[in-house]
């Protein structure tokens, strides 16, 4: 296949021929190979249905949570293939935020940092759990806002502030990567800014990879771009070559604004 | 137009009906049990005497709501872990499977088997088979009237419960699965904790129906009017002293057990209310 690969060097993800399937006939994600680079945000865009929250789930394996989603190929974190780690100590590694901003509603604040922790039964001491909590919080910029309300429920916060909670439950566990899928589609664009900058913060710790229908969201925060169209990943390269001159014709029409 | 006005008229006309008929209820209840209440007074509620004989006739409710409570209470700790599990096999782990449309079908097949049914069971099936384990001489009594009243009730708690556990949102489930939780996990830690307030009133709903229960728990209790020892003694509850006793009943003994009607009444719609609004504030 004739497909612009980038070329990177000590990727902390790669992916290589990945299939996934919903029903076993149908391929949602068709023959995807690429590199994932340390350190810096790769974003996944393409039109509603292309795949591209189908891919970032097969990276964490949340799809062996539906016995009927067939996946093939082969996934690599920092070299280890993810086949071979168990998926709980694979997702202690890879952290996931979601859509819509979900805090768990029966915890506080606190727990919902060290949910991970509380969830895998991890007993800590309670100043390992403050100072997890605490440089968690610090870490999405939320500290300085909920300290005095810690013991509060998560769900009583703005949707920023619980997509920046979850972002932070997210961290807690130090993960080597964080998945983001259309992190700020339900949310207002003063708290969208907020985790914007927020990422960028984030990528010198943290390699991310943001799943966004937003192409100027992928513009203004991604080192790289993955443009998928119908399952297939059309084209990848860095952001500012991908927006200025795109290789295949589909990308530009898509970035132009003719389809999607 | 017309049509419109006749069909208001219909639905007011049927809607009053249902009003005047429990109303009618409660006023005839209450009525009844005047004679009761004005004899006794509130000592009623709190005495376990039931001596009919004539010239000395004195009546308490006391050892049968305690022989409904009992038994009731019992029901619901026999049922809890039963339909816990049940809820969690259909609603979580084998959701839309085959095999938890089947376990569902069962459970509502449980649901549908008239009360004297459980009792005929009750009585020829459990009660020698207690007599065998040599837990009571006859097999009457408590634990074998609790025993069935637990099976009739594991319906209601299982199928509401399923409800809620289904209610659940899926993103929360994911949420936890991705911070690496096992199933378990998952069900301790997310599923149980949210859908609590629901689980908790659909058993408050079973606890309701175990109350009120008459027929089975008539043929297994044993019938004595005392307030029961153990576990495995004999006993009555508001129910079944009402339907052993209503045939022979007149005078004071009737408005005796007409008066124990409306207790039973009360502490039903108690329950039910409450489980209501626990339900209601949880979705």
């Amino acid at each position: 296949m004739d497909k612009p690969i980038v070329d990177i060097k000590d990727p902390v993800l790669r992916i290589e021929n990945l299939h996934v399937s919903y029903d076993g006939i149908k391929n949602s994600v068709t023959d995807v190979s690429a590199s994932v680079k340390k350190h810096a945000i790769t974003a996944i865009m393409g039109p509603s249905g292309c795949g591209k929250s189908t891919l970032l789930r097969a990276i964490n394996r949340m799809h062996d949570l539906y016995p009927q989603i067939k996946t093939t190929g082969k996934i690599f974190l920092n070299g280890d293939d993810i086949s071979s780690i168990s998926n709980i100590v694979l997702r202690r590694k890879i952290g996931m935020v979601f859509q819509r901003p979900n805090p768990f509603p029966t915890m506080s604040i606190y727990d919902n940092v060290i949910a991970g922790y509380k969830l895998n039964g991890f007993s800590l001491k309670k100043h390992e759990r403050d100072e997890i909590v605490e440089k968690s919080l610090t870490d999405v910029s939320l500290w300085n806002e909920v300290k005095d309300a810690l013991n509060k429920k998560g769900t009583f916060l703005s949707g920023g502030q619980q997509q920046r909670l979850c972002i932070a439950r997210a961290l807690a566990f130090q993960p080597d990567v964080i998945l983001l899928d259309e992190p700020t589609s339900a949310l207002d664009p003063i708290a969208t800014a907020k985790i914007e900058d927020l990422l960028l913060e984030l990528k010198d710790k943290y390699s991310i990879v943001l799943v966004t229908h937003n192409m100027a969201q992928a513009a203004r925060i991604s080192n790289f771009s993955m443009f998928m169209y119908l399952g297939e990943l059309v084209e990848y390269g860095r952001t500012k070559d991908m927006f200025t001159k795109p290789v295949d014709k589909r990308t530009e029409e898509y970035l132009t604004g003719k389809f999607g | 137009m017309k049509s419109e006005k006749l069909t208001k008229v219909i639905l007011f006309l049927s809607s009053l009906t249902i009003l005047l008929v429990a109303s009618g209820m409660i006023y005839s209840l209450a009525g009844g049990s005047v004679l009761a209440f004005k004899t006794f007074g509130i000592k009623f509620i709190y005495t376990s005497v039931w001596n009919p004989t004539e010239g000395s006739e004195n009546y308490g409710a006391l050892a049968f709501i305690a022989g409904t409570i009992i038994t009731s209470v019992f029901a619901l700790l026999v049922c809890l872990p039963l339909a816990l599990s049940t809820a969690l096999f259909i609603g979580e782990y084998y959701r839309d499977k085959p095999v938890s449309r089947i376990v569902g079908t069962m459970v509502d097949l449980l649901a549908g088997i008239p009360s004297i049914v459980y009792g005929l069971w009750g009585f020829y099936v459990l009660r020698p088979l207690i007599v065998d384990l040599g837990l009571s001489p006859q097999g009457y009594g408590i634990f074998t009237s609790g025993i069935v009243l637990a099976i009739m009730i594991i319906p209601y708690a299982t199928s509401i419960s399923t409800e809620i556990i289904k209610m659940v949102p899926n993103d929360l489930k994911e949420a936890a699965y991705s911070l690496g939780a096992t199933r378990l996990e998952v069900i301790t830690n997310v599923l149980i904790p949210n859908a609590r307030s629901g689980i908790f009133a659909s058993f408050i709903l079973a606890f309701g129906r175990a109350l009120g229960e008459t027929m089975a728990v008539t043929m297994l209790i044993g019938n004595a009017n005392v307030v029961p020892e153990s576990l495995f003694a004999t006993g009555n509850t508001m129910a079944s002293v009402i339907a052993n006793q209503f045939g022979e009943a007149d005078g004071l003994k009737l408005s005796s057990l007409i008066a124990i009607g409306l207790l039973l009444f009360i502490i039903t719609a108690l329950i039910n209310a409450a489980g209501k609004f626990i339900i209601k504030r949880f979705s």
